[in-house]
């Protein structure tokens, strides 16, 4: 039997799904497309053509124009970074704040973690999206106000999924031989707890990305995110809602695009959760 | 039982107490007065309107008033729609929203727990992947795309229903229809995964042996320990509802709690964005409370525990 490292095993895992490979391939393909996509398209996303207007696909114009002769396949994949962009550093936050919650409680336990706790059920009912709304309207329709609105009331779950396995590891051998040598609190939680968690922090991760990429687009859809003439898929789908009646594909091409992504995104969540999860593992070889 | 209900109502009180503080610090924070956006009045009728609402009192005094209307059922005026308490003005919006929400709910329990039970009865066979193929489509379509679709196809289309307003009897349909797939899709899910696990455990193997059929196994035997998940996601999501669905009531332009809310947010109506957020609230508290208790009534392995 050769010996591979846990990531690498579960790489492997992932991959053997080949819709996991496909969804993955979408995925790294559409960041391309939205990174590079605009820089090399002969438009710029809000640049405008009023003599053409709406017109459907052409050669010059792959997805067609809007009302105001603006480029939908450049103004897609600028949204589209937009969209990514929020949806991954919301993501990024909500995730460092959880982890590091979750495993200052759980380390610690006793009286500060059952307070912690005690917190993260008190806050679980709150009506987040009310307060996000209203965060938007206050400070502001900025970009990093978004994702740091929405990563700010989206950690908890993270908090306790991460709490839950320090809780179940800090009790284990290479634990107490390490405190033994005389490791302290902040050591064992970097060099010891956190690359034990990593995998169920990237598990729960990827799958709070499409929920978070919804909420953006709930927000711009509602003119509360981000603001026109700037582009999400938000902004884009709610622009093509007002105009479906006249140009359908307005609303239709945004629409596929999102869908698509988050269809990738729910795909590639869930395999990594079979791939990292062995409880799931040991259905597949039953 | 008793013990936990006082536990549990005082951790509601706890919470709604917190939500009333967190709602007047965000909206302290925000610049100028809740007037700001109107046009320029004199400073005077500035400062009675001020003096009206009691704004001009120092902010703990304020925070005080607010507490004591929460505490005693005497609720504020709104800035927005002056003349009205704000409990006026979410009786006037919660039969929209709900009118909305119990049909939206049926769909949803209607489509997605058949599809997610004949998933799970027949693993990896073409129904199986179908329906779980129909779930996760329906996961992945926003409300905001679904929506406007179904308004533009049994709306503008077939003219069967209005696509926006509220003043025919026939209103309520596409919205509830909007909202009944999307969460349906959810249920399905959740409903094939825990009744799958619920099918690989022993006593459903012990019915099978006494010869029950498969109808009894998944009325009798299955379906009560299956439904707690869905039943976990449907306490949040009853009250989701029945506070009004942002997204939906902006594309049907109904005149549901969202609307009001995000009106109230934008005008800077501080009452009323506090009180819907406050009902909102207690919705999910009551509603997770309701869930806790049927799930203890339905599997008697779980204690209810403060």
């Amino acid at each position: 039997m050769n010996s591979v490292s846990p990531m690498r095993a579960a790489w492997r895992r992932l991959m053997r799904q080949r819709i996991n490979a496909f969804a993955l391939g979408f995925l790294v393909l559409l960041v391309l497309l939205c990174v590079f996509g605009p820089m090399l398209s002969n438009y710029t996303q809000d640049q405008q053509d009023l003599e053409l207007k709406a017109a459907g696909p052409s050669m010059a114009h792959w997805l067609g124009t809007d009302q105001l002769g603006r480029d939908i396949a450049t103004r897609i994949l600028h949204g589209g970074r937009v969209s990514l962009e929020v949806g991954i550093l919301a993501t990024a936050v909500a995730s460092f704040i959880g982890v590091i919650y979750g495993m200052i409680a759980g380390l610690t336990g006793m009286k500060l973690d059952s307070a912690m706790m005690r917190l993260v059920d008190i806050l679980y009912p709150f009506p987040f999206i009310n307060f996000v709304i209203l965060l938007m309207v206050i400070v502001g329709r900025e970009f990093w106000i978004i994702f740091v609105a929405i990563g700010a009331v989206e950690w908890l779950t993270m908090a306790r999924v991460v709490r839950g396995q320090v809780l179940a590891l800090k009790n284990l051998e290479f634990v107490t031989a390490a405190r033994a040598s005389g490791a302290g609190f902040w050591h064992i939680l970097w060099k010891h707890m956190l690359p034990n968690v990593i995998g169920t922090v990237i598990i729960y991760s990827s799958l709070m990305v499409p929920g978070v990429m919804l909420l953006e687009a709930a927000l711009s859809f509602l003119g509360l995110g981000i603001q026109p003439p700037d582009a999400s898929w938000g902004v884009l789908i709610r622009e093509g809602a007002n105009a479906m009646e006249t140009y359908p594909w307005l609303l239709l091409y945004p629409g596929l695009f999102f869908s698509a992504t988050l269809l990738a995104l729910n795909i590639l969540g869930d395999g990594l959760r079979d791939a990292f999860d062995p409880k799931s593992m040991s259905q597949q070889q039953a | 039982m008793i013990r936990f209900l006082v536990s549990r109502t005082i951790q509601g009180i706890i919470v709604i107490f917190a939500v009333i503080c967190v709602m007047f610090a965000i909206l302290k924070s925000s610049p100028g007065g809740p007037f700001r956006s109107e046009r320029a009045i004199s400073p005077e009728a500035m400062a009675a309107k001020m003096a009206h609402y009691g704004l001009d009192q120092p902010w703990p005094v304020q925070l005080w008033r607010h507490l004591v209307h929460y505490a005693t059922f005497d609720f504020e005026e709104s800035y927005l729609f002056a003349g009205r308490t704000v409990d006026e003005v979410i009786v006037s919006g919660f039969p929209v929203s709900a009118a909305i929400a119990i049909p939206a709910l049926l769909i949803a329990l209607g489509i997605g727990v058949p599809l997610g039970a004949l998933a799970a009865l027949r693993p990896n066979t073409l129904e199986d992947r179908g329906s779980t193929l129909a779930a996760t489509l329906g996961i992945c379509t926003p409300s905001m795309v679904l929506g406007p679709l179904i308004a533009m196809f049994f709306g503008l289309k077939l003219r069967w229903f209005n696509t926006s307003g509220w003043f025919d009897t026939t209103d309520w349909v596409l919205p509830s229809i909007t909202l009944g797939i999307i969460y349906s899709a959810y249920i399905a899910r959740l409903t094939r995964g825990s009744l799958r696990e619920t099918l690989a455990q022993e006593f459903i193997r012990t019915a099978k042996a006494k010869g029950a059929g498969d109808f009894a196994i998944i009325f009798r035997h299955a379906l009560k320990l299956a439904c707690l998940p869905v039943l976990n996601f449907l306490g949040p999501a009853a009250a989701g509802l029945l506070t009004g669905s942002f997204i939906v009531e902006t594309v049907f332009q109904l005149p549901g709690l969202g609307q009001f809310f995000i009106a109230a947010a934008v005008n800077n109506d501080h009452a009323l964005a506090t009180a819907i957020s406050v009902f909102y609230a207690a919705l999910i508290v009551g509603f997770n409370l309701l869930v806790d208790i049927l799930q203890a009534w339905l599997n008697p392995r779980i204690r209810l525990q403060a």
